[in-house]
């Protein structure tokens, strides 16, 4: 089933976007303004699922690539990522049919539908990765086994660098992270190039009407004053891991991540508690003193106790009053080639093994 | 010995209070009045004639907190035609200027919008140069809009502000007589936020003229020669004149002054104060004398910002409170202003959080005849649960374990006991109904920048104490006496995806005002 998307889902999937963004993949804000504008002057952006999507269709996924703080400062020109897409489509000599979102949590989530209304292009209803993660390989394209050039990144000039071919996605995380910065440190991006059987195949499904879902529920849940955080659990598996208040945050820069260490005191029936977050860009694993309590690629969210605001790791500060949320991760992200590329082993914790979440992503309890 | 006279302009009453040395000699509340003027010169004469000791003469300076300046942008009411210049292209067209201002504001504003080429890169590069044709074109149609007022932003402008400067001069040469404001001397680094602050300050142009020109006089009328500042939402001090030009940082200020007002009443640094009011109770925390900061962004007027604001949380525990039938909880409904007419102890059938007090001998309010016969443990519970609330509150504020001391203001304070669970000690100081006057004569001066540095060949700390300097030029330049000036705030946030080779510091100096 298709549906037009209109600025009241827009709301709610940018808010759901911030929560999946598990405290990385940057904000929403910023994006939702722009696809808003676009949809006021009268864009059309069709959301479609993925089994709408004919094997022959020609797919790619567009964003941004680069520091949030660029990007929230030297906001984008708007159009660079499709002239990306453009770029491929002269490399291959093929039209390109349907865009997907390469990462449903943080601002990624949303550029399609910007790409979307520029080009008249439908959307596919899914995902690579069904959250944020810090590199661009760390999807399920690259889990399938999927080649991931033809690339190319666009800056606001519409200096447009393409990759024909790399030897593995890594290649590119590297090459394009060292392109950007020459670009200002943001970017807009056009890859993989996938058919439609290929995204079917290996895509995250349904991830857009989740954000949506989850987006509703916790405005919804704010309107009617009732805890958005149970309203987020009453659409989808999880359940929160600890609420306390942030006393200590230890950050440092390592090889181009936003490394550090997050300690929350409890409260509530919390309280006396000690809860342990490491951070790479994202959250990625959460301990007591006794216990590891999650581990990517299962989510860890982090939201405002009160409006279920996400909090990203960027506005982390001492003193502040959170809820962390566990979601179990998407199946594909759990399986021996998904943990290679995704679980702790990838962000360089070989000690720790990962023990699932119980519940199935986005599915809703019971 | 020093006088100082500290002044609050709120919507309803104007405060006053006069500091000798730290000793508050007297203290007055007057109806806050329409020209601001008279409410102003009325507080002032009232609380000389209560400090007949003082000489007109030996006040130093007057410092004003006002809310002015939020309530024009929330009434939308006096404000100025406004451009707004971004100089970005070809960034930034994703999102125009003000696209996410409400409707009926940006109407109030007359606002037009210009996008032209220029802004700089984190690094300092520039993105385009300026364009002057495209720059006199605007111009033009500045002046054929009767604009009065223009913001001038420009991309990265925190790391480069040569081209914001530029611009400047050049609409004050060819526009003289309308207003000009510059994003680099008002916001952090996030661009759209820093555009709305700027626009909102540009709005405010004409109003800060007349307001600050409403101050001086009063100030001249009561017989004062002493110097004006007026508090910003940090907690600390500008010139008159400087407010002239950045009215928006004004913004806030009113919260921030009453919890520097409470602390400096209890002679603690470190603490947690709770404002019990009617319907709610307001909680923020003080860290070395400042109210800690909140992390959201905060909206004014439907406006999103980057200000500086306190960390204000609030529960609906009040004075006012509704009781449940049985005890078992307390608000957060509440009678609220309607507390004389509906409360048992004034002769109501409402049971609130203050008729179970007065029931407990907590208090002496009304006829407590009326709560007599009231279910004793019915009342212990209730009082209990609010309690209990409270020390919750107090519990999730604090940043360390151990006991903080608690300052008890407003007028709902006296229902509670100076037992506090996570309390050292509940403090409950005299002239807590002018805090807010106090806080703004009590203030210091800041310097503030927030901006990311390229590393170059230097070292972080190389970086770090040119960021310093830099911090307390600007708090000198804004008044401090540099011999006080003390960094109070170093916040150094990584770059995630950009070389190890930038970094952002976000650095505060506060200091003494300058004698002289």
């Amino acid at each position: 089933m298709s549906w037009l998307l209109d600025p009241d889902a827009l709301e709610s999937i940018a808010i759901g976007a911030g929560i999946l963004g598990t405290g990385g993949g940057g904000n929403p804000y910023n994006g939702k303004l722009h696809v808003r504008r676009l949809l006021e002057e009268g864009q059309r952006v069709e959301i479609v699922a993925p089994e709408e999507v004919p094997d022959d269709a020609l797919v790619t996924s567009v964003g941004s690539i680069g520091a949030p703080i660029v990007s929230v400062e030297r906001l984008a020109r708007g159009d660079e990522i499709v002239v990306a897409l453009r770029a491929l489509e002269a490399h291959v000599r093929r039209t390109i049919t349907h865009l997907i979102p390469g990462e449903i949590g943080g601002s990624n989530a949303l550029r399609p539908m910007a790409g979307a209304a520029l080009t008249g292009l439908p959307v596919i209803d899914g995902d690579g990765m069904g959250r944020a993660f810090p590199e661009l390989q760390m999807d399920t394209f690259s889990i399938n086994g999927l080649a991931i050039a033809p690339a190319a990144i666009v800056d606001i000039h519409h200096n447009t660098a393409i990759w024909t071919r790399v030897r593995d996605a890594k290649t590119l995380e590297d090459q394009a992270r060292a392109v950007t910065i020459r670009m200002g440190g943001s970017a807009g991006f056009a890859f993989p190039l996938l058919s439609g059987a290929e995204t079917k195949q290996a895509a995250i499904p349904m991830t857009i009407t989740l954000a949506r879902r989850i987006g509703d529920a916790v405005r919804s849940a704010r309107r009617e004053h009732r805890s958005p955080i149970d309203a987020i659990f009453a659409e989808t598996a999880g359940q929160v891991l600890f609420t306390g208040k942030v006393v200590d945050i230890e950050r440092r820069m390592a090889a181009g991540f936003a490394r550090g260490v997050l300690t929350l005191d409890g409260l509530g029936e919390d309280r006396g508690e000690r809860l342990v977050i490491d951070i790479q860009n994202e959250y990625l694993i959460a301990r007591t003193q006794e216990r590891v309590v999650a581990v990517v690629p299962d989510l860890i969210c982090i939201v405002d106790q009160q409006t279920a605001e996400p909090v990203s790791t960027e506005v982390l500060r001492y003193g502040l009053r959170v809820v962390v949320l566990g979601m179990p991760a998407p199946d594909p992200l759990k399986t021996p080639e998904g943990l290679a590329i995704v679980g702790p082993s990838a962000f360089g914790y070989a000690d720790v093994p990962f023990v699932p979440m119980p519940g199935v992503y986005g599915a809703p309890p019971g | 010995m020093s006088v100082r006279i500290g002044i609050d302009v709120g919507g309803t009453n104007t405060d006053a209070v006069v500091l000798q040395g730290d000793a508050v000699v007297a203290a007055v509340k007057r109806p806050t009045t329409a020209d601001v003027t008279s409410g102003i010169l009325a507080a002032l004469q009232a609380v000389l004639s209560a400090a007949p000791q003082v000489d007109a003469a030996d006040v130093r300076a007057v410092m004003i907190g006002t809310t002015h300046f939020t309530n024009a942008v929330i009434q939308r009411q006096g404000l100025a035609r406004t451009a707004v210049l971004r100089l970005c292209l070809p960034a930034g067209q994703m999102i125009p200027p003000l696209y996410d201002w409400p409707a009926d504001l940006r109407e109030a504003a007359g606002a037009a919008t210009y996008m032209l080429p220029g802004g700089y890169e984190y690094d300092g590069r520039p993105i385009s140069a300026l364009d002057n044709e495209a720059l006199a074109r605007a111009i033009d149609d500045i002046a054929a809009r009767g604009i009065e007022s223009v913001a001038v932003v420009g991309i990265f402008s925190p790391v480069s502000a040569d081209q914001e400067r530029e611009v400047a001069t050049i609409v004050g040469t060819r526009l003289p007589g309308v207003a000009v404001s510059t994003s680099y001397e008002i916001g952090r680094i996030g661009l759209l936020q820093r555009e709305n602050a700027t626009a909102l300050n540009a709005c405010l142009a004409g109003l800060a003229q007349r307001t600050l020109a409403a101050f001086r006089a009063a100030l001249r009328q009561s017989g004062l020669s002493a110097q004006l500042y007026l508090s910003q939402n940090d907690g600390t001090l500008m010139t008159a004149d400087y407010v002239e030009r950045y009215p928006v940082l004004t913004f806030a200020s009113g919260p921030t002054n009453s919890m520097r007002g409470a602390a400096f009443l209890s002679g603690a640094s470190d603490a947690i104060v709770l404002d019990v009011g009617g319907t709610s109770t307001d909680a923020g925390a003080l860290v070395h004398g400042f109210p800690r900061e909140a992390s959201f962004e905060v909206e004014v007027g439907g406006v999103r910002t980057n200000f500086r604001m306190p960390d204000v949380v609030s529960i609906g525990i009040g004075g006012g409170s509704l009781v449940a039938a049985d005890g078992s909880s307390v608000g957060p409904r509440s009678v609220g202003y309607r507390l004389p007419q509906e409360a048992l102890i004034f002769g109501g059938d409402t049971l609130t959080l203050t008729d179970v007090a007065v029931h407990l001998g907590r208090a002496e309010i009304g006829e407590p005849g009326r709560v007599e016969r009231l279910d004793r443990a019915l009342a212990e519970q209730a009082m209990a649960y609010a309690t209990a609330r409270l020390e919750e509150l107090v519990d999730a504020l604090k940043t360390s374990p151990e006991p903080v001391p608690v300052i008890m203001v407003g007028g709902g304070a006296l229902l509670f006991e100076n037992q506090l669970a996570g309390a050292s000690q509940v403090i409950r100081p005299e002239h807590a109904g002018v805090a807010n006057a106090l806080g703004a004569a009590i203030s210091q001066v800041s310097g503030e920048l927030d901006r990311v540095f390229p590393m170059d060949a230097r070292t972080r700390l190389d970086v770090l104490d040119e960021a310093k300097a830099e911090a307390s030029r600007l708090a000198t330049a804004a008044g401090a006496d540099p011999a006080t000036i003390e960094i109070v705030e170093i916040d150094e946030i990584p770059l995630a995806y950009l070389p190890s080779s930038a970094l952002r510091l976000r650095v505060k100096a506060v200091g003494d005002l300058r004698k002289s």
